[in-house]
């Protein structure tokens, strides 16, 4: 079973709790995952805001984060989305999070499963869709009817609209999903080769320095990958949310 | 539904039939479930507490930067208005000196032009009067000798002739003489 690359993702109960109506929510080593990312965003956050006048290193990379996501939200959304803030905050940090824990060997990475991509990219397109509709009535379905073409371009240009709204909770969950799952394969795949080489003993053990060098460049990008998988979430978020304040295009 | 079947049976579509995991919707509501639990949580701390207390500091941060920078301002305009007034001050007491020394070398010039004038008609007047006094000793000195040649003649005269010749018509003749 070891040598499964597909057994890091199985999902293993580690306290049954009672169904709810009919569902099962037992704590499972995903859940478990998922509280230690929680835990480790909020240790980070009480380590780093001392609310210092001059901030130490600490202090610097608790507000540089901050900001980060702060300038993030206002560049992309606009300083009016500010209200969506803390969202686009924990949804950085719990994804950033999970995808570097889920780095460590014997690790859980809760973000490669659809189950939580997809949940968080439904939620986040409900949140554009409710918000919109709330901020602007039903003239939010305007963002679908580009305003000033000819009357038979609306024909093809709104179906399209819909289209590419509708594929924006998929690829929003897909790809965060696929980036986790493919990488943690290909690492667990080399990792498997390393171990079969160094068994056949010899000249074969020898040739093992090939997959452990393409493992360190994995992991290097692997870790990239992390990075950037967090911010493409959120940025594509703020992009999103862009359609709650800016109905006509 | 083999999910169905496995989930019925309390074991793991993955781990009976080796597909993806990732697959088996029937671990989805526990993960969306504890997914929603743990998002919550982390939100609710955020936006209570992490945010609000980095955006306090950064807050706190900005208005003592403004604040010291207006301070700094105020200070510069200060120092500048320090200096101006240090240079009036200069240029007045400059030209306080210069004055005093001005009216200094008036004062003593004009000291030093009345004591040369008062010295000047001490001397013309002292000159005046000694040349007075000569002419006196000279007009009383030429009188005198008149009388005293008279008197010489008369001498003369009496010792070696017996005439005698009155004062008065020695006197004319001598004055005759002299002229």
């Amino acid at each position: 079973m070891a040598n499964d690359p597909m057994k890091q993702f199985e999902i293993k109960k580690i306290l049954e709790l009672p169904q709810i109506a009919g569902q099962d929510i037992s704590f499972t080593n995903s859940s478990l995952w998922m509280v230690i990312g929680v835990v480790a965003v909020i240790v980070f956050f009480a380590l780093t805001t001392k609310g210092k006048l001059i901030p130490g290193r600490m202090q610097s990379l608790g507000e540089m984060s901050y900001e980060f996501i702060a300038n993030m939200v206002k560049d992309t959304t606009g300083p009016e989305a500010m209200k969506f803030f803390p969202f686009v905050f924990c949804l950085f940090f719990f994804i950033l999070f999970a995808n570097i824990i889920g780095m460590n060997p014997y690790a859980f990475t809760t973000t490669s499963h659809l189950a939580v991509t997809v949940a968080m990219a439904l939620f986040t397109i409900g949140i554009v869709i409710v918000a919109g509709i709330w901020k602007n009535g039903f003239k939010w379905f305007k963002i679908f009817v580009p305003s000033d073409l000819p009357l038979p371009m609306y024909l093809l240009i709104v179906p399209i609209e819909i289209i590419s709204f509708l594929s924006r909770p998929v690829t929003l969950a897909v790809r965060l999903f696929a980036n986790m799952t493919a990488g943690h394969v290909m690492l667990k795949l080399f990792a498997i080769f390393i171990a079969f080489l160094v068994g056949k003993g010899g000249l074969m053990a020898g040739a093992a320095i090939v997959p452990i060098i393409g493992t360190l460049g994995l992991v290097a990008l692997e870790f990239l990958v992390a990075g950037l998988q967090a911010f493409v979430f959120a940025i594509l978020t703020c992009v999103y949310l862009n359609d709650v304040y800016h109905v006509d295009h | 539904m083999a999910a169905e079947k496995a989930h019925s049976d309390g074991t793991h579509a993955a781990e009976t039939t080796g597909g993806m995991a990732q697959l088996d919707l029937s671990t989805w509501t526990s993960q969306i479930f504890w997914l929603v639990i743990t998002f919550g949580a982390l939100y609710f701390i955020v936006s209570r507490f992490i945010l609000p207390k980095i955006d306090q500091g950064l807050t706190n941060r900005g208005d003592r930067i403004a604040d010291d920078l207006n301070d700094a301002a105020r200070m510069n305009s200060e120092a500048q208005q320090a200096e101006l007034d240090y240079e009036q001050a200069v240029s007045d007491a400059r030209a306080k000196g210069h004055n005093i020394s001005e009216t200094t070398r008036k004062s003593v010039e004009a000291e030093l032009e009345a004591e040369a004038a008062e010295s000047e008609a001490e001397f013309a007047r002292k000159q005046a009067e000694a040349d007075a006094r000569i002419a006196a000793v000279k007009a009383s000195a030429l009188a005198k000798v008149d009388d005293v040649a008279a008197e010489t003649v008369q001498a003369i005269l009496e010792k070696f002739t017996t005439s005698k010749v009155t004062k008065a018509a020695i006197k004319s003749a001598v004055s005759s003489a002299k002229s």
